[in-house]
């Protein structure tokens, strides 16, 4: 049985202008010991369908399903949400200075989230889980430095800090939201190292939410690629790399320079994404695809495709890289002829 | 205006002498930029080393990349390239002048030739403002162009770079973030400048808005024979874009280098440990590698390191790095084009996490027993399994 198990997640938000449909119909699953990466722009939904089943958006509709050990999250009470955060799923923030708080020590902010949960430690003992947290994340001198303030901590410390405090209670799921998006690539290093040890150790599920495909390459086994508040592809690691079905993966694969070998003038993606405001109908990336084609109006399903097993694409292409060539020709010609017949006129 | 010869990069500045020859468009000779920090009235005045003895020069027509992490002073350079800082000491020559010491005045006409493109597109554009007057800013300024004149000029910038010019009267807030890079170029290019600043230009922006807008400054560079500094920390896209690359550590730099030369033959460490802890989007590859993680973090700038600022971090350190202050200059035969300031560089292949420092623990950044950091499990590490407490099962609270 799955960890968590999400199903057709939609949340809008009101807004001055209107209803953002932020997720439109998000499914997925993760199961226990897994990394699952989540990749996708700004504006894709990747950040606000997990903080939806954390029960941190405040003022959405919301609707759908999402089961976490037998429990629907999006249907719990205030009371269940609080001792299933933090304490079964852990959650890290992109920016961590602001999920600490700056008037408490790091360690006191630690040891009252281990206390709140676990209410036959002692303070002493907790006290001393909390050092011997720090010392696993990589911070030196923990048993002086459980007394520093956030602001006395480097960013890569008070992230590593972030991720003690998530693993404190040893949970079975650990959400990481953009976790290195503010750090250098050294200290990014330092701290992606520190979730997969952890990982390894501890058994923990991950959610890996970032933007990053080289972060995607190195340290998860599956990867969900979201646009537009939709899953888009759904593919073990080496098959998103190597064997993506979705124009939008291959689009995002190809946009990126190289690490090695000749630089090629790079390959962007044309326009801009959706406004969620008024997502178009059917495929939300068929206004910037280069195959689309008339079906794109309807938006088709998440549905297996290729050899590989667990292989999900939501796109009327075919496989074949030689029917999807003559259908990429076939758009190309169609838009020369649209713009030479505008200039024309 | 015509590019430059496209020879090869001789980014070590020669002798004072040449003047600034035809080929190099700007040349920094051992810039200093010390900031003052507020002290205690009996306490010896305390600085902030930003930029501590930086010298380069940059060909005409090509693009000279910066690398660095957080604090090494690769933006404070930028800035006193351009004039927004006065230089502590050192020498700026632009065009074949000495421009470090110009005068407000003095620089104004220079201001048109040297521009700077910015990280944040949201915080450089004022909000309040419509975008046509924005980019018509320089002409307004320097008082060059008005009225229809002026408009039409706007609105030929902003078709060069992408914009609609249909779009002169809307505000900077209607745009997305890629739009208003373009925006920012634009206003950049008014009076088609010699050199552009570009500071983190795409750091903001998304995977495929990123790829548009470093196309589009390529474009501009083939179409007006512009030269770029380009500063980024995001390797590969720096490596995408520029001829040479210099790298930064704490307010000196470590190492230039032709941009493929730099990522295939590094040679000082700091240089190695960069490009090893860069995500490769690439699993097989990133499988195969091996990464060298850094102990600690950045030392403070206020009081850096003695001799080679990287020896607490650095895994070939030796007592030598400790005593002495190394100098960029060519190593282990490699040309005049690629300097590297290491006592120990690396050769050819070498893997960084077989060394070990040789220098006493306290000149070291100390590394966490028991943490999960270090290369292969200790025994330290199987103990740590009991630092969390058996996982509770099961539904209710």
């Amino acid at each position: 049985m799955a960890l968590l198990e999400v199903e057709d997640l939609q949340v809008s938000f009101n807004t001055a202008d209107g209803v953002v449909q932020a997720v439109r119909g998000v499914s997925y699953h993760i199961d226990a010991g897994q990394t699952l990466g989540i990749v996708g722009e700004s504006g894709s939904g990747k950040s606000v369908s997990t903080q939806t089943i954390m029960g941190l958006t405040k003022g959405a509709r919301i609707s759908g399903r999402a089961v976490f050990q037998g429990e629907d999250l999006l249907t719990a009470g205030p009371d269940q949400m609080r001792a299933i955060r933090g304490a079964k799923i852990g959650m890290i923030f992109q920016d961590p200075l602001s999920s600490l708080h700056p008037y408490y020590k790091v360690g006191w902010q630690i040891v009252e989230m281990i206390r709140l949960h676990d209410h036959d430690i002692s303070k002493d003992q907790a006290t001393q889980r909390a050092v011997e947290l720090l010392r696993l994340v990589g911070i030196p001198q923990p048993d002086r430095r459980v007394n520093d303030y956030p602001h006395q901590f480097s960013g890569g410390m008070r992230q590593r800090a972030m991720i003690a405090m998530a693993m404190a209670l040893n949970p079975a799921l650990l959400i990481a939201d953009e976790p290195t998006t503010a750090l250098d690539v050294t200290v990014q290093a330092q701290v992606l190292r520190v979730i997969r040890r952890m990982q390894e150790m501890f058994g923990t599920a991950v959610i890996l939410i970032t933007h990053d495909l080289g972060v995607i390459a190195e340290v998860v086994d599956e990867v969900l690629v979201m646009y537009g508040g939709k899953v888009m592809e759904r593919a073990d690691r080496r098959t998103v790399f190597y064997a993506s079905h979705h124009p939008y993966t291959e689009g995002l694969l190809q946009s990126m320079p190289a690490y090695g070998g000749e630089r090629e003038r790079l390959r962007p993606i044309a326009g801009q994404p959706p406004s969620l405001l008024r997502p178009p109908p059917g495929c939300p990336f068929a206004p910037r695809c280069v195959y689309v084609m008339d079906k794109c109006q309807t938006m088709p399903a998440l549905d297996p495709v290729g050899t590989e097993p667990g292989h999900l694409s939501a796109c009327w292409l075919p496989h074949n890289p030689a029917d999807r060539e003559a259908i990429r020709r076939r758009v190309a010609h169609v838009e020369l002829a649209k713009s030479a017949g505008s200039t024309g006129a | 205006m015509a590019s430059g010869p496209k020879g090869d990069a001789n980014p070590v500045p020669a002798t004072a002498a040449d003047g600034g020859g035809d080929d190099v468009l700007l040349r920094v000779e051992n810039v200093v930029k010390y900031f003052p920090l507020k002290g205690a009235p009996f306490r010896e005045k305390e600085y902030v080393h930003a930029v501590d003895g930086v010298s380069l020069s940059v060909p005409r027509g090509q693009t000279f990349g910066v690398v660095g992490e957080t604090g090494c002073g690769k933006s404070t350079l930028a800035r006193c390239i351009a004039r927004l800082h006065d230089v502590t000491s050192g020498r700026i020559v632009f065009d074949g002048q000495d421009i470090t010491r110009f005068s407000p005045r003095r620089m104004r006409p220079l201001r048109r030739e040297i521009q700077m493109i910015f990280q944040d597109p949201i915080g450089s554009l004022n909000p309040r403002r419509r975008v046509g007057s924005i980019i018509g800013d320089p002409y307004a300024i320097h008082g060059l162009a008005a009225g229809a004149e002026r408009k039409r000029r706007v609105q030929e910038l902003m078709e060069r770079v992408g914009l609609n010019p249909e779009h002169y009267n809307r505000f900077p807030a209607e745009f997305s973030g890629g739009q208003r890079q373009r925006i920012g170029v634009a206003r950049a290019l008014a009076f088609r400048p010699k050199l552009i600043i570009c500071d983190e230009p795409v750091s903001a922006l998304d995977v495929s808005i990123q790829a548009q807008v470093i196309n589009l400054l390529a474009d501009l560079q083939a179409e007006f024979g512009l030269t770029y500094v380009f500063i980024a920390h995001d390797l590969s896209v720096v490596r995408h874009v520029s001829t040479s690359i210099a790298v930064m550590y704490l307010g000196k730099i470590t190492e230039i280098a032709p941009s493929d030369e730099l990522f295939t033959v590094p040679r000082h460490p700091y240089t190695g440990a960069l490009l090893s802890a860069v995500p490769v989007p690439d699993p097989d590859l990133s499988d195969q590698r091996q990464q060298i993680i850094l102990a600690g973090d950045v030392p403070s700038p206020i009081a850096p390191p003695s001799g080679c600022r990287f020896h607490p971090r650095c895994p070939k350190a030796a007592p030598v790095c400790v005593a002495e202050d190394p100098t960029l200059e060519p190593r282990l035969g490699d040309g005049p084009e690629h300097p590297a300031a290491c006592h120990l560089p690396m050769a050819e292949g070498e893997n960084l996490a077989e060394f070990r420092p040789s220098i006493a623990a306290e000149e070291r950044v100390e590394e966490v027993e028991g943490s999960l950091l270090p290369d292969g499990a200790g025994p330290g590490a199987t103990d740590t399994a009991g630092a969390l407490p058996a996982r509770r099962e099961g539904g209710q609270p």
